[in-house]
């Protein structure tokens, strides 16, 4: 049992949580992950990223948009309420050290897992620029903890709402353009996002670590569920990973395996709105009886 | 044997008792032997391959007291030989054949802590019942007593009338003991330290403890029901149960001795690492590893596809890989699921098969079809990366090789491909690396098997092994008969340390 300390919204379905997990929260490094699930008996086991964490008041803070069912319950837990279970820290820590400079990119809700990294990138010395994006203003999240700790930080929306109207790829390729390119880049959002920052860096050989965020079961490498193909070979997100070399990860595998199960999805979906159709149906005419 | 319903068998059992009983603790060697096996009785496969629900319903107590009244008590008991833990059989089958199951149950739980569980899953035809007299008298093994159902059948009492009563514990020693998973090794090592005053921690990365008993073995081969109750008796007995802590993870080995002040450990990690084919196709939409398919079902409730929130494919027709019991679980849960067309594909011979017997039995009248000599060669998937057919080649038997099994071997130009939807890899587990790579002070194999003297000792002071991360993929039997050795080190070592 993980008691809820406090829950904030950040933007439309995206919520901040802070957790109680002393042990989590004392072991875990920028990178890793946990796995929560809600019900002990029916309920779906999530990977969610570590965004931060406080050792004193040992506590983690988890970042997760609600997308799903198991993501809409957890959302509706307030302060003081309960997770029934949280394990990790999970995965392999991020690979820290000086490389120079260092170009991090966010997409949407992958600011939260990239924000720890980046922060031990620029504290092991970095020169530390950040490109977050999002679909429009209101679904940005974390832009003043990043402005916080980069030497640059550039901000762009699809639609231009905030920032640059750009997609994150443009302000990536110029900064692989300047002089010096940067020593490494950190890619991290939806798959689609990873792929073509992955594309975009490659011809200017910028060494690209990419975070995958895979179906996944055990987190202990036990179940396979998570297995990716990367140069040729297939890894476990959950121990191998989840950072991977992005040049090398076959995403269009990857993207085709994370749609498993949409198609039980999407009926369970449509068979929640026929419900609350028939529901509303019910009650309108129990209204005008 | 052609299926019989339950009420059959057990009008023929009454009937049999009425000549038989009033001699029954003097019955004579050759009268023992007339009296013909037992059949258990099981569930119609034609119902069960649709419902979760155990197979084999259980001796009823007739059926038990003339299966038990073919034991002919021999001086030498070779079954002793047989059993890993030996278990002293004829004395808890005259007690069962004297109708005293109480008692049965107390011999029973003498050496082996899990019995209602055993008496499930153990491979007793190549054990206890493999050297039994009968069997052999009889010149046919399938005629054995049938030592381990009698064991379920004692066990299954002892806990319907007593709940299972909790053994008794020395007083309280202040050392403290930490189990790394929560699987038959672990419970072993649990009950056997706890009951000389030590206080014992068992550490679960899942979130319910039990490991391949309550995540991998499904429930119509074995209840989650009676792994509980056993969990449950540890936790009267005192044990603590932690879930969600992965050592390696939320907590290193080193540091559960140098900063927790455990003053032993014991690794029962089991073996966890699924193996794939390394074949084209692998990774579609739709092949999944044999953990992962039942993890899904069993742990995850899955089959409960009203309630459960963790998906499984839908699927028709389903291939699953391998000829062992985890396969042959996979193919059984596959129907249960809703197949229509279940194919297990092995490369050897059904004489070859590592399944039990009866798990192959069971498989086939359930309707799995077995594709014998045959392999996967490579997986076809559709536009979208889903699998759709599966390629297989023909084998035929070659020279032995050093498992002393003739050596499968391809039959060129043979490719044939079975539509299938989905495809279960169930070739078996490496042990998992979690431990060994964040431990580096602990010596492992190159298996990455931890490495174990004699009382089970690893590399490492305080730290003990035993099971599956120790002997590879093995049974609960073996894993248990592991636990208790290392609890006597663990004992040992406690008590020399005052």
């Amino acid at each position: 049992m993980n008691k809820v300390i406090a829950k904030e919204q950040l933007a439309e379905e995206v919520y901040r949580m802070r957790v109680h997990a002393p042990l989590i929260a004392e072991e875990r490094r920028p990178g890793q992950f946990v796995i929560v699930q809600q019900d002990t008996d029916y309920g779906e086991r999530i990977p969610l990223t570590i965004a931060d964490a406080d050792t004193d008041e040992g506590s983690i803070t988890l970042i997760f948009q609600s997308v799903g069912k198991s993501t809409h319950k957890l959302a509706e837990l307030e302060p003081g309420d309960a997770i029934n279970n949280v394990v990790g820290p999970l995965g392999k820590p991020t690979h820290i050290e000086n490389f120079g400079t260092a170009v991090c990119v966010g997409g949407g809700i992958g600011a939260a897992p990239l924000y720890p990294i980046a922060q031990a990138l620029k504290e092991a010395g970095n020169h530390l620029t950040v490109i977050i994006g999002a679909r429009n203003a209101e679904l940005m999240i974390l832009e003043d903890e990043m402005r916080a700790i980069a030497d640059e930080l550039i901000v762009c929306t699809d639609d231009g709402s905030h920032g640059r109207k750009a997609l994150v790829t443009e302000p990536l390729k110029e900064v692989c353009e300047r002089d010096p390119r940067p020593d490494l880049a950190v890619a991290i959002g939806p798959p689609v996002m990873m792929k073509f920052c992955a594309g975009t860096t490659r011809p200017y050989e910028v060494p690209t670590v990419v975070s995958l965020n895979t179906i996944m079961i055990d987190g202990t490498g036990m179940c396979g569920g998570c297995r990716v193909t990367v140069g040729g070979e297939t890894r476990f997100v959950c121990v191998d990973g989840p950072e991977f070399d992005g040049h090398q990860v076959d995403f269009d595998n990857m993207i085709q395996r994370l749609g498993t199960y949409k198609p039980l999805e999407d009926d369970e979906h449509e068979q929640c709105h026929l419900e609350m159709a028939a529901r509303d149906k019910e009650q309108s005419r129990n209204e005008s009886s | 044997m052609s299926y019989q319903p339950p009420e059959k068998l057990q009008q023929e059992a009454e009937r049999l008792l009425k000549e038989v009983n009033p001699r029954a603790s003097e019955l004579k060697p050759k009268e023992r032997m007339a009296i013909p096996p037992q059949t258990i009785p099981e569930q119609d496969p034609a119902v069960r391959r649709h419902n979760m629900n155990e197979v084999a319903l259980g001796y009823t107590e007739e059926q038990a007291r003339l299966e038990a009244m073919r034991c002919l008590k021999c001086k030498n008991a070779p079954c002793i030989e047989g059993c890993p833990v030996r278990i002293d059989i004829p004395g808890f089958v005259s007690a069962i054949a004297e109708g005293d199951d109480d008692r049965a149950a107390q011999i029973l739980k003498r050496n082996s802590l899990l019995p209602a569980v055993c008496g499930r899953v153990c491979p007793q035809e190549t054990q206890c019942q493999e050297h039994c007299t009968v069997g052999k008298a009889l010149k046919d093994r399938d005629q054995a007593v049938a030592i381990g159902k009698l064991e379920r059948f004692a066990a299954d009492r002892e806990r319907e009338h007593n709940g299972g009563a909790i053994p008794g514990i020395q007083p309280d020693t202040g050392k403290k003991v930490a189990i790394i998973g929560t699987g038959p090794a672990s419970i072993t090592v649990a009950a056997d330290v706890r009951r000389e005053g030590h206080a014992v921690t068992m550490l679960e990365a899942f979130h319910k403890p039990g490991g391949v008993m309550i995540y991998g073995i499904p429930e119509f081969r074995l209840p989650n029901d009676i792994v509980e109750a056993e969990i449950e008796g540890l936790r009267r007995m005192g044990v603590e149960i932690k879930t969600n802590f992965v050592v390696g993870r939320t907590r290193k080995l080193k540091d559960l001795i140098e900063k927790d002040g455990y003053d032993a450990v014991f690794v029962g990690t089991g073996a966890g690492l699924p193996r794939f084919m390394n074949i084209e196709g692998e990774n579609l939409v739709g092949v999944y590893s044999a953990n992962e398919y039942l993890t899904r079902s069993n742990l995850m409730r899955a089959y409960e596809r009203d309630r459960a929130d963790t998906p499984i494919l839908e699927s028709k027709q389903v291939a699953v890989l391998g000829g062992g019991n985890v396969a042959m679980d996979a193919a059984r849960s596959a129907f249960r699921l809703g197949a229509e067309e279940v194919h297990l594909i092995y490369r050897r011979t059904e004489k070859e098969m590592p399944a039990r017997v009866e798990e192959v039995a069971h498989a086939k009248e359930e309707g799995v079809e077995f594709h014998v000599l045959q392999n996967a060669k490579r997986i076809l998937g559709d536009e979208h990366g889903r699998v759709k057919a599966i390629e297989c080649l023909r084998y035929e038997l070659g020279e032995p090789d050093d498992s002393g099994r003739r050596r499968p071997v391809a039959i060129e130009g043979s490719e044939f491909t079975i539509d299938v939807d989905t495809v279960v890899v169930a070739i078996g587990n490496s042990s998992n690396p979690l431990i060994s790579q964040t431990t580096p002070e602990l010596k492992v194999n190159r298996w990455g098997n931890i490495e174990v003297d004699e009382d089970n000792r690893s590399s490492m002071d305080r730290v003990y092994a035993g099971g599956d991360i120790v002997l590879g993929a093995a049974t609960v039997i073996l894993a248990m008969g592991e636990g208790r050795r290392a609890a006597e080190a663990i004992n040992a070592q406690l008590r020399d340390e005052g």
